[in-house]
């Protein structure tokens, strides 16, 4: 009889071990759809990219019909090819010029500079802000084309000043470009700096107003540290947007002129579509993703979620 | 405070006037597009139009230019958008309410493919698109661009969950309610105000978006507004620049609306970047 109640316990047991863990597949069965959807169009490409970078898959002629296996070919291409790492120079130069130094700091001194002054000017001086933000990345960049060009603004105003002009994006077309993307992306870190400081006691400033401690003195040892958390994820973020940013520089210069402003994703672009070697593309992008993952890599450890 | 000194007041007008400075030199830029849309003889310079009128508008306001791509843009971002917040309420549901052994591994992996630049896996998905037979599908192409924003609906719409007291569910599950009946009718009206605003902000970030429509698909009557205006800026010769800025006028115009809408909910988004403490 014991023997019996045992196993049958033994048996109500593993009963209620299944049940709980079919309860728990049930459970996570609303995940299933962002599940499929990451794999197939996030981890499917990137699983595909590997594999196909050791390709010599093209759009049109032999590699399109049979693409074969090349080995390293395409690294040791990839690597020995002055256009890239051309691109990867003008990469890190656009990420850095209008995003870490452009965006960032921009976007700090206007927040700060908002701070105490009357609603009316930090609402309008907002809203224009914001505005450059909001338009679509190619609205923005026509405005810039036109802005640049040789009839331009920008070259009708420096006449008015006695100066030459010239057209900007013959001439300095890194400049032009990240000067675009700072106007169009300074709003960001405006908008992430101006919640941040709102979150700084008033008294903390103050006090050290009384200790004696100048502006800068206030803004270097007080201020500043206090929305440090907010500094790096923000730094983080303008990084990774500005490290894909395609659509801009494709439509104000193409890339040119010859690679003049040829960063990555226009070069992936170019070879992988223009000059059809999908391979080859693939090879580049998938040097752009393993940046990308670096820096997010970094984000995700700075964020910690569920701590 | 209430009483400033004259030097704080001095350096105030300073902050200001660089403020002013500032928002001029941000306005400068926006000119020419104002002005150009209603000058029918418009050039990349900027001057005023000798004939201000609606002409450009006039010129543009057809099926063929404006109306098919703005519907295709409708559908296209839309369903995107509707894809993303029904798959992301589902997926965070679970994420934020049971604690199993894989909830931390999958928002780690989540957060880590927020930062992933898309641009750099436009070539592969094209190479997969290809395999499939997807190249040139709005559907698909739509359900793409919805992955593209899973990540970081998913992560915000998670933390609206959080913030949902579990008591009241609680009670639903002792009354019988399965999980899905919960969700649906206690979780899912009490966070409407935060899906809308994600729903809304995923709208806005594919209506902008030119690449991936761009790659993936192909025929005319099938590209939204944020590709047809580029054909028309690069196919003709000489560009209709007036008819270009009026256009990109039309093609702003429902994102800046939009913008307008969420713009004062969108300040808790901003928060959460600052809540995060290093």
């Amino acid at each position: 009889m014991a023997v019996t109640h045992e196993a049958a316990g033994a048996v109500g047991r593993r009963a209620l071990a299944r049940r709980a863990r079919a309860a728990g597949a049930t459970r996570h069965l609303p995940l299933a759809p962002a599940l499929i959807l990451l794999v197939l169009f996030f981890l499917g490409p990137v699983i595909w990219s590997v594999y196909s970078s050791f390709t010599n898959a093209a759009l049109t002629g032999e590699g399109a019909a049979s693409p074969q296996w090349v080995g390293l070919e395409n690294f040791r291409r990839l690597f020995s090819d002055p256009n890239v790492s051309n691109g990867i120079w003008l990469t890190v130069v656009f990420v850095l010029g209008s995003a870490v130094i452009g965006q960032n700091l921009l976007g700090l001194a206007i927040a700060l500079l908002m701070r105490g002054r009357s609603k009316t000017l930090r609402g309008i001086v907002g809203a224009v802000v914001v505005s450059a933000w909001v338009l679509p990345e190619v609205v923005s960049a026509f405005i810039w084309y036109a802005f640049l060009g040789q009839d331009g603004t920008l070259n009708a105003v420096m006449k008015f000043f006695g100066m030459s002009g010239q057209n900007w994006l013959y001439s300095d077309p890194m400049l032009a470009v990240i000067i675009a993307n700072i106007w169009r992306g300074t709003a960001f870190s405006m908008l992430v700096y101006n919640a941040a400081l709102a979150d700084v006691p008033s008294d903390v400033q103050e006090a050290a107003a009384l200790d004696g401690a100048t502006g800068w003195r206030r803004l270097w040892s007080v201020t500043l540290p206090l929305i440090r958390a907010s500094i790096v994820t923000n730094l983080m973020l303008i990084t990774l947007q500005t490290l894909s940013v395609f659509t801009l520089i494709y439509v104000m210069t193409a890339g040119g002129p010859g690679f003049a402003s040829a960063t990555l994703p226009v070069l992936m672009y170019q070879q992988a579509f223009k000059f059809s070697e999908i391979g080859y593309g693939t090879a580049i992008s998938l040097l752009l993703l393993v940046i990308g993952a670096v820096f997010s890599f970094i984000y995700v450890r700075v964020l910690k979620p569920g701590a | 405070m209430s009483v400033d000194s004259p030097r704080r007041s001095a350096s105030g007008m300073v902050c200001a006037v660089i403020l002013v400075l500032i928002a001029v030199a941000f306005l400068a830029p926006l000119l020419w597009l104002v002005l150009s849309c209603f000058d029918a003889g418009a050039q990349t310079s900027v001057k005023l139009p000798e004939h201000p009128g609606l002409d450009n508008f006039r010129a543009v306001l057809n099926t063929d230019t404006t109306w098919r791509p703005l519907w295709n843009g409708l559908l296209l971002c839309g369903g995107s958008a509707l894809i993303t917040v029904v798959v992301a309420t589902l997926a965070a549901y679970p994420l934020s309410r049971y604690q199993t052994r894989f909830r931390k591994p999958f928002l780690y992996t989540v957060l880590f493919a927020t930062g992933l630049p898309i641009t750099a896996i436009m070539v592969p998905v094209y190479g997969v698109f290809l395999r499939l037979q997807l190249v040139d599908s709005m559907p698909a192409t739509a359900v793409f661009l919805a992955t593209t924003s899973l990540p970081f609906a998913i992560w915000l719409i998670k933390g609206f969950i959080d913030n949902v007291p579990l008591n009241l569910e609680e009670a639903a599950w002792v009354d019988g309610a399965t999980p899905m009946r919960a969700l649906r009718h206690i979780v899912v009206p009490l966070i409407a105000p935060g899906m809308s605003v994600v729903l809304i902000f995923t709208f806005i970030q594919a209506w902008g978006n030119f690449f991936v429509p761009f790659i993936l698909l192909q025929s005319p009557e099938k590209l939204p507004a944020s590709v047809t205006v580029f054909t028309f800026f690069g196919q003709y010769g000489s560009v209709a620049y007036g008819q270009l800025a009026a256009y990109s006028v039309l093609y702003s115009m429902p994102v800046v609306v939009l913008y307008l809408i969420v713009s004062r909910t969108m300040g808790g988004a901003f928060r959460f970047a600052g809540a995060a403490k290093g």
